[in-house]
């Protein structure tokens, strides 16, 4: 189940963090309209694992491919395609909301402030659009970097513990955004070490120490 | 709907510069250092203009590369701590656009404003307003060389945790020569001399540097953000 010339794929992927081997061997293949729930107790790579997916980390062994090629070889494409959030909502502090969104959003294509304003209404944080990120609250925060993935319109989702401080409303419209990203043609990889409970089907990675 | 190179660049250094001017503190900081050290120097020295005078192109030399070195650690440092260093290098633009947009948006920011005060420090240390110019001109080029020497060591301490003073002592060595010749050209500038020389070697460290540095910068950052 490793190669999908239509999708993302991870074949044998090994790292070492010095002396600790993170990664042993781990595969998957994720196609269009396919999310992936990757869970596993602390400490067994999860995020290690999405960040080699994203490209940020080099495996020591393995290849990640993205419709059928190496990332390496395909770099400016994949990234165009792919949408990650960190587990951190990697927002400036100092920016607004909607100018955080500006600067992240717009080296990948081409927006406008409206499409921006709308992406954080989706989200419901539309209020906070102007003021500037360090005021927000951590759930806040959270649904801004939500909106910036949504507004990158990319067809691969990379979230590291995307439901993180969230409320109950917010996990369920983070929910349905998965939902409706992924009925819609989308990928995801998710990763979270609680259910998803989502009605769409889930595929699951388990890592394990 | 992709996004060119130079409209890429373009919103790294209006963010930069955005970022800049949100925090004033962090702007004026580097500036108000250079001008206090500098003006310590005529209050240390014994009353002599002339020996002020021969001293003024070094202390005004080391003051701009100790100051500049101030603001180097949060080049790459702050976007690698709220995690949008990552963002930024998944964006699709190339990881060494970006290290040249936020370093030109650094000297932008540092540089340009030493450059303006330096006409001030330069009378308080009884710099004729003769070489002024040949003062400035030589700041221009040091600084901006600095910049993308400082691009460098930024990109290789941004991992660690207190990694101001392994930048400096990563940068200074390297800045050595700019102190040579950029003092050297003042120097001449004063005594009436041609400082063509000096500055033409200035040039050629600017230009040596910001054709290789933004490489070296960016495998640095590279390395240090796996």
């Amino acid at each position: 189940m490793n190669t999908a010339a239509d999708g993302l794929g991870v074949e044998k992927v090994h790292v070492w963090r010095g002396d600790r081997h993170v990664l042993k061997g781990v595969s998957l293949a994720l196609r269009p309209r396919q999310l992936l729930h990757v869970s596993g107790p602390n400490g067994t790579g999860k995020t290690t694992l999405l960040r080699v997916v994203c490209g940020l980390l080099r495996p020591e062994q393995g290849l990640v491919s993205w419709l059928g090629q190496s990332i390496m070889g395909v770099r400016t494409e994949y990234q165009a395609a792919l949408a990650y959030a960190s587990h951190e909502p990697a927002l400036k502090a100092d920016l607004t909301a909607l100018e955080n969104l500006r600067f992240a959003v717009g080296l990948k294509r081409r927006v406008t402030v409206s499409e921006l304003r709308a992406s954080l209404d989706q989200t419901g944080v539309a209020a906070c659009a102007d003021l500037p990120a360090r005021v927000l609250s951590a759930g806040q925060r959270r649904r801004v970097a939500m909106a910036r993935v949504l507004a990158m319109s990319a067809t691969l989702w990379l979230l590291d513990e995307p439901f993180t401080n969230l409320d109950a409303a917010g996990t369920d419209l983070l929910r349905n955004l998965l939902q409706s990203h992924v009925e819609g043609g989308g990928l995801a990889l998710v990763v979270a070490h609680h259910d998803l409970k989502l009605d769409c089907s889930v595929h699951r990675l388990e890592l394990t120490a | 709907m992709n996004v060119g190179a130079w409209e890429a660049m373009f919103l790294i250094v209006r963010r930069e510069l955005c970022l800049s001017f949100r925090r004033p503190d962090q702007l004026l900081q580097p500036l108000v250092f250079f001008l206090i050290v500098t003006t310590l120097f005529p209050l240390g020295l014994s009353l002599q203009l002339s020996l002020l005078r021969d001293m003024a192109p070094g202390v005004l030399w080391v003051a701009a590369l100790l100051s500049s070195l101030l603001s180097l650690d949060a080049l790459f440092k702050s976007d690698a701590d709220d995690g949008t260093l990552e963002q930024l290098a998944l964006s699709g633009q190339g990881l060494t656009l970006i290290v040249v947009a936020k370093t030109f948006a650094h000297w932008l920011v540092t540089g340009v404003a030493l450059i303006l005060v330096s006409p001030v420090v330069g009378t308080a240390l009884g710099i004729p307003g003769s070489a002024f110019a040949t003062m400035m001109l030589s700041l221009s080029l040091g600084t901006l060389t600095l910049s993308w020497l400082g691009a460098i060591g930024a990109g290789l301490t941004v991992g660690l945790r207190r990694g101001n003073v392994l930048l400096s002592l990563i940068v200074l060595p390297l800045a050595m020569p700019l102190l040579i010749f950029g003092a050297g050209a003042t120097d001449r500038a004063i005594s009436g001399v041609s400082p063509t020389g000096a500055l033409y070697f200035l040039a050629a460290l600017c230009v040596f540097t910001c054709t290789l540095a933004p490489f070296a910068a960016t495998t640095a950052l590279r390395i240090t953000l796996e």
